[in-house]
């Protein structure tokens, strides 16, 4: 017998693990909610008052406290001691992590990060555990602890790289399952701090949440040290980085160490992840990587433009992050940088340069009326065309219908325009009205439509675009004279004046003395008229 | 040809068909751009190549043909280190690939990447170079030329400053031959080159095997249009898992070899068969 999982079967274990796992939060709850959850950058200047210590004390504190003026210049001008350590470390750290993320959002490992970071936890507990066991008092090093969470979160990432490797879950899924089984233990691990002598006071919690208030002279130290490592890493392998990015393959088969390379860029989101958790948290660091190059992407499309631009994204939003924090008493600082960040993301979203929302649309919309008046006009003129061929057809079947004997005048029913393109009534409606006000085309007291003075040399300008350009199609690109309409269709209104000047000298050797091309295609109208005739 | 053996002229004009139960000696010689000794090749524990011999011929252009899923995309890598053989040994002109890598020019599938990437399709190009350029110097105004010059090759001359994503199928296509022409090299192995390109694209891409050809290089490309293979192509590499049958497209790429490496399964094969009997002599 094979071994299948049964469906019901599968469900009772997941039933049963998240049972576990509920139990194990529950148990660790005291461990995570320390006294300090909500951590924010103190004001030196604000003597703590007794209400703000216990909320529940007989004045409730209102629920935001709006900084005075005072406060505000003070926060500011960095007068502070405290508040100058915080914004340092945490904008060092905020630049490096967003040139690090840079990386990730282009290699696709977004999510690594996430790993790392939860991975860590249980790095944290034992290390602790470890450090006190040895000699009481001593577990609270940073030193000690940030190579436990680095450890962990590398063996995390390993874990997650191996389930890749060998068996036949899909990435996504193993960092999923890699993610909360480390999380898990780790929290099972800070059960049992807790219940060390010295573990509640250890303030462990810190690294779940992030404590920036606390950050010390000799923190920034180490995050500078690891910065400046990473930024010169960052800096020295720039290109083979980018090169790691866009094509992994390519770069192997160069001989690029591209194993190594992914290592080193690993090595460098353990080492931000693990500096950054003091600060915003574990659960929040990624944003810290992640959102300043997402937001970047939107206003550049250049790969060097992009790491600088989400360095300084990165900066920006631990600055604004850091301040905002110390104004307002009770927002966590690690919030507040996330908060931030994602309203930098937000502005770049809709307004970036490159990709921002509001540009691409207003580009669609633009070429939406662009292509729309010129399919106006050049129906209307292809039916002009059409009448004046007729015309003289009827008179002289040999004679060539140029646009010198077109009677630009003639008043076109709309129903003959609709009756050109699949336009609707609306939309139609709708073009007449916009080229009427751009002074185009004009209303005959029939209700017909006129081409106005300008519109007639709109309208010459937009088939003889049209037709030069399936004339390129048809010369150079071997598109079967049946099917260039269409395709010229999609290209002709964003041609450049360079390719029009280009195609015109094309068109004068093909056709000298002419000054509008004749359509390569029988035109569908001129179909219809010879099967009547 | 002579008919001796052990000559070490490679076997550029010597059909091999090795069938069921024809034990073939194929000699190694030590000037093919790329030689394939018994090579086998898994994904997890599914073989996807079967012992591969193989020689190429030097200065030719060699279609690799066969069905979805024949293994021609992972041959490629395979000789190339990309992915990890079960078994075999990849000489390129005589000696292991790690020491030959700037002789052999990479063109991998255009699908294999994310387009969207921030960079530029002159960008694109002087990766070619950056093994040249070495670990920690910048791109020189040198390299920049040289990556233009590669550009101005496949037509793309006015599109170096295009965001690669605004590019064409066609287009991307060309920037990656380009990348492969910068380096240049002596073996270009292409995949699928001519997947999803237009008819202008094709005939460039053409143009500049039959100019890589002149100049005495050799090119291995995986390739899926039976119909074009006679006119572009000399040689041919029919692969079904296994090696079915190679050499110069007169003699190999007959309807019989086609139908062995097929299954006789395609409609197409009467077609492309009649298209032979009336090129072949």
């Amino acid at each position: 017998m094979i071994d299948t999982l049964h469906p019901t079967s599968v469900s009772r274990r997941i039933v049963h693990a998240t049972a576990v796992l509920a139990a194990l939060c529950a148990a660790a709850s005291p461990a995570i909610a320390g006294p300090h959850e909500h951590e924010h950058v103190q004001r030196d200047s604000t003597p703590s008052s007794p209400s703000q210590e216990h909320p529940n004390s007989h004045s409730p504190a209102p629920l935001i406290v709006w900084p005075t003026w005072d406060e505000v210049t003070r926060v500011l001008s960095l007068r502070d001691y405290n508040t100058r350590v915080v914004l340092l470390g945490t904008m060092v750290l905020g630049m490096t992590a967003g040139l690090i993320g840079t990386f990730m959002l282009l290699r696709k490992r977004a999510l690594v990060g996430d790993v790392v970071s939860h991975a860590s936890l249980p790095g944290i507990a034992i290390a602790y555990i470890v450090m006190e066991s040895h000699s009481a008092g001593s577990g609270k090093s940073l030193t000690g602890l940030s190579i436990g969470a680095m450890l962990a979160g590398v063996s995390g990432v390993l874990c997650t790289t191996a389930i890749r490797r060998f068996t036949r879950i899909k990435e996504d899924a193993a960092m999923a399952i890699v993610l909360s089984i480390f999380f898990g233990l780790g929290i099972a691990l800070f059960t049992i701090v807790q219940r060390m002598p010295t573990g509640s006071a250890a303030g462990l919690s810190a690294f779940i949440y992030g404590k920036a208030s606390t950050m010390k002279a000799a923190d920034v130290q180490v995050i500078a040290v690891v910065s400046v490592v990473a930024i010169g890493v960052c800096m020295a392998l720039f290109r083979q980085f980018s090169l790691l990015c866009f094509d992994e393959d390519f770069a192997k088969s160069q001989g690029w160490p591209t194993g190594l390379l992914d290592l080193a860029l690993m090595g460098l989101v353990v080492c931000v992840s693990v500096i950054g958790q003091k600060s915003v948290g574990l659960l929040l660091v990624v944003a810290m990587l992640i959102i300043p190059a997402a937001s970047a992407r939107f206003w550049t499309n250049d790969v060097l433009k992009m790491a600088v631009a989400a360095t300084l994204i990165g900066g920006l939003t631990a600055f604004f992050g850091v301040t905002t924090s110390a104004l307002f008493p009770k927002f966590a600082a690690g919030a507040t940088i996330v908060l931030v960040g994602s309203s930098f993301f937000t502005f770049s979203l809709f307004f970036g340069l490159r990709r921002g929302f509001v540009r691409r649309a207003f580009m669609h919309h633009s070429l939406k009326q662009r292509v729309g008046q010129d399919d106006l006009l050049r129906s209307f003129y292809e039916l002009l065309e059409t009448d004046a061929k007729a015309a003289m057809k009827s008179a002289s079947p040999t004679v060539n219908v140029s646009d010198t004997n077109l009677d630009i005048n003639l008043g076109m029913p709309r129903e003959r325009l609709l009756a050109a393109r699949s336009w609707s009534t609306r939309r139609l409606t709708q073009l007449i009205k916009k080229a009427r006000r751009s002074g185009l085309v004009q209303l005959a007291p029939d209700d017909s439509i006129q081409l106005t003075m300008n519109g007639a040399v709109e309208a010459r300008r937009a088939v003889r675009n049209h037709r030069l350009w399936e004339l390129f199609l048809i010369e150079y690109a071997d598109i079967a004279p049946s099917h260039v309409d269409r395709d010229a269709d999609e290209i002709e209104h964003v041609l450049e004046p360079a390719i029009v000047a280009e195609l015109v000298e094309l068109m004068n050797e093909q056709f000298p003395e002419m000054r509008m091309p004749p359509s390569p295609h029988p035109l569908e109208l001129e179909l219809e008229l010879e099967l009547e005739l | 040809m002579s008919g001796s053996n052990i000559s070490a002229q490679p076997s550029a004009d010597r059909a091999t068909v090795i069938g069921p139960g024809s034990a073939a000696v194929i000699e190694h010689p030590s000037s093919s751009p790329l030689s394939i000794h018994d090579m086998t090749v898994a994904y997890h524990r599914k073989p996807v190549l079967w012992d591969i011999d193989y020689d190429a011929p030097v200065g030719k252009l060699v279609a690799i043909v066969g069905p979805n899923g024949a293994g021609k995309s992972t041959l490629i890598k395979a000789a190339m280190d990309l992915i990890p053989k079960v078994s075999g040994l990849v000489h390129v002109f005589g000696e292991p690939y790690r020491k030959q890598r700037r002789r052999v020019g990479y063109v991998p599938q255009r699908g294999a990447v994310d387009w969207d990437f921030p960079i530029n399709a002159l960008q694109v190009v002087a990766m070619g170079l950056y093994r040249q350029i070495g670990w920690f110097w910048p791109v020189t105004r040198k390299y920049r030329v040289l990556a233009m010059e590669s550009l101005d090759r496949v037509g793309m001359a006015d599109y170096a400053k295009r965001q690669i994503s605004q590019l064409s199928g066609g287009q991307q296509q060309r920037v990656f031959l380009a990348r492969a022409l910068a380096q240049n090299a002596d073996l270009y192995l292409m995949d699928e080159p001519f997947a999803g390109v237009d008819a202008s694209t094709e005939r460039a891409i053409v143009a500049i095997l039959k100019e890589l050809q002149s100049g005495g290089k050799t090119a291995l490309v995986v390739h899926h249009d039976l119909q074009t293979v006679t006119e572009y192509f000399d040689h041919v590499f029919l692969l079904n898992m296994r090696l079915v049958a190679t050499g110069p497209v007169r003699e190999v790429f007959t309807p019989e070899n086609l139908r062995k490496t097929y299954g006789g399964k395609l409609a197409l094969l009467d077609q492309v068969g009649h298209k032979m009997s009336g090129v072949a002599p």
